[in-house]
């Protein structure tokens, strides 16, 4: 027992959650991923043994390896019970049972967790899966995200969740789609689907306002981890993957500086760049160094880039926005949508005036609909147009924008602006 | 001794994060009580067991209680009444999950000298 003189053992944040995604990828192969439900009872029933024992005495050293060890006997445990099954003579049981535990511990190298671990990922994000139940499968499965827990991450409620995970497991048992990790062609569009999933994660997190911050945090690191983990695999250490990887850091580094104490949003020219993860921004650079290999440039190497150009300004008004413009035709470019068009407009506004910049804005194909269903465009518009001295009209979208957004923090801001406009 | 009862885990469906975070408050109480001295050893039940009871006893198997009553485990330790132990038993993590503790005093009988 632990002496007067130690201090209360801790365990590794998150480490059950990211045990869980182990354990899952690893006994989906052993079990198949048909059997899904059988492993992850397996895994319940290890967390279980681990709470009842940990809870009365000192943690293992290995807290990890305990898991998995235990993970590991259980396995064992189930195959043998089917073996008995079969009703073989104890000669052949003997051999069958040292041969099954030498290929279960095969399974539980770290090589192969990794691998296991990479091939779950590309099963969640299998293309003929609904983008929404591959962004909760993964959390399920890879993440070891309970359902609560992604239903508050996704601002959706528990029984929706059940029902995407219910489809996407009915889907994945009737399709017996293969537990591997696909090869050629295949390969690089399953990728592709794989960042954008792993991009949809961070900005759940990044962005929705709704959700409560913790669990959005929850959400960011999530989706750097599993970047990480991607970029970490021989077969996933692709430019586009670091260059991803690099722009959650970016953007990360200033989540802490975005949000008030009393829950305000601080924007970009307000906030205090002191405040920005100095740490995050280093990796981010690093990150962005191992993408510049290959001949792909990705929208993420650009938007990675966008990113760095705003990390690289000590303040607002030494940003620089001619290079940013460029970043921003490229981006364009690849990748045509009415956000990225907004968005470029804010710079051209830095750099030719507010008016260029509304002209574009007007101009972005199906502005109309936009302005009366996305908050972010009337905002985005009725400022600059606040800006530009037309104060009737600055005021009458962002009056559409308040409407339009149910968060409280976003009302907060734009009724700050539409009172300095009256 | 503090006598622990409660829901069964299994029962709870508790996600990765709750485990973690519900044994990691059990950590802390111990950590708390073993800092005063106060912690003397403890240990838990596995669910299962048999039950003898009767004039002519009976074995039947357990687990005996409702759900909500488990019997879970139980704690040594060390205080100066039952009060100061009632006091140390506060720290009981599980009250949210309607579990209980019973606080009881080992009888120590004198050994003639």
């Amino acid at each position: 027992m632990s002496t007067g003189t130690e201090q209360p053992q801790q365990l590794v944040d998150h480490l059950f959650r990211h045990e869980a995604g182990k354990m899952i990828a690893v006994l989906t192969r052993v079990f198949g991923i048909t059997n899904l439900e059988l492993v992850e009872d397996t895994v319940q029933e290890t967390f279980l043994k681990a709470l009842q024992v940990w809870r009365y005495g000192q943690l293992p050293d290995n807290p990890s390896a305990w898991l998995m060890r235990v993970a590991r006997n259980r396995t064992i445990d189930l195959i043998r019970r089917q073996q008995k099954l079969a009703n073989l003579s104890d000669e052949l049981s003997k051999q069958l049972q040292s041969s099954t535990e030498n290929a279960v511990d095969q399974f539980f190298l770290d090589t192969e967790i990794a691998d296991s671990q990479l091939r779950m990922i590309f099963a969640c994000c299998h293309p003929a899966l609904h983008p929404e139940d591959q962004v909760a499968l993964t959390l399920r499965t890879v993440s070891g995200f309970g359902v609560q827990e992604i239903a508050r991450a996704l601002m959706s409620t528990e029984s929706a969740i059940q029902k995407r995970l219910y489809r996407a497991r009915e889907f994945i048992k009737s399709e017996t789609i293969l537990f591997e990790i696909p090869v050629g062609q295949e390969f690089s569009a399953r990728l592709e689907i794989v960042y954008t999933v792993l991009y949809l994660l961070f900005n759940e997190g990044y962005n929705s306002l709704k959700a409560d911050e913790l669990i959005r945090h929850d959400l960011c690191a999530e989706a750097i981890r599993l970047c990480k983990l991607l970029t970490e695999h021989r077969l996933g250490a692709e430019p586009s993957a670091f260059a991803l990887l690099s722009l959650m850091c970016f953007q990360a580094s200033r989540f802490g500086s975005r949000i008030g104490e009393d829950n305000t949003i601080i924007l970009l020219q307000k906030q205090d760049r002191n405040k920005w993860d100095h740490g995050l921004i280093r990796l981010g650079y690093y990150y962005l160094n191992r993408s510049s290999t290959g001949n792909k440039l990705s929208v993420y190497h650009i938007e990675s880039a966008i990113a760095a150009e705003h990390c690289l300004a000590p303040d607002f008004g030494s940003t620089n926005w001619s290079a940013l413009l460029h970043l921003y035709d490229c981006l364009l470019e690849q990748k045509p949508t009415p956000v990225v068009r907004l968005n470029r407009s804010i710079v051209v506004a830095q750099l030719e005036g507010v008016h260029a910049a509304i002209d574009l804005i007007l101009d972005i194909p199906g502005i109309r609909v936009l302005l009366e269903q996305h908050y972010i465009y009337p905002a985005v518009l009725g400022d600059l147009y606040g800006r530009a001295g037309n104060c009737n009209e600055g005021r009458r979208l962002l009056q559409i924008a308040s409407q339009l957004t149910s968060s409280l923090a976003e009302k907060r801001l734009l009724q700050e602006k539409l009172e300095a406009l009256s | 001794m503090f006598i622990f009862r409660g829901p069964a885990y299994e029962d709870l469906n508790l996600t990765p994060e709750e485990s973690q975070a519900s044994m990691q408050k059990w950590y802390d109480w111990i950590g708390e009580l073993s800092a005063k001295g106060r912690y003397m050893g403890g240990d838990p039940l596995l669910k299962q067991g048999k039950m003898l009871q009767g004039n002519k006893p009976v074995v039947t198997d357990g687990p005996f209680a409702e759900g909500k009553e488990l019997l879970g485990g139980y704690f040594i330790i060390k205080a100066e009444s039952l009060e100061e132990a009632a006091q140390l038993a506060m720290g009981f993590p599980d009250f949210k999950i309607s579990g209980s503790v019973e606080v009881r005093e080992i009888m120590k009988i004198p050994m003639p000298s």
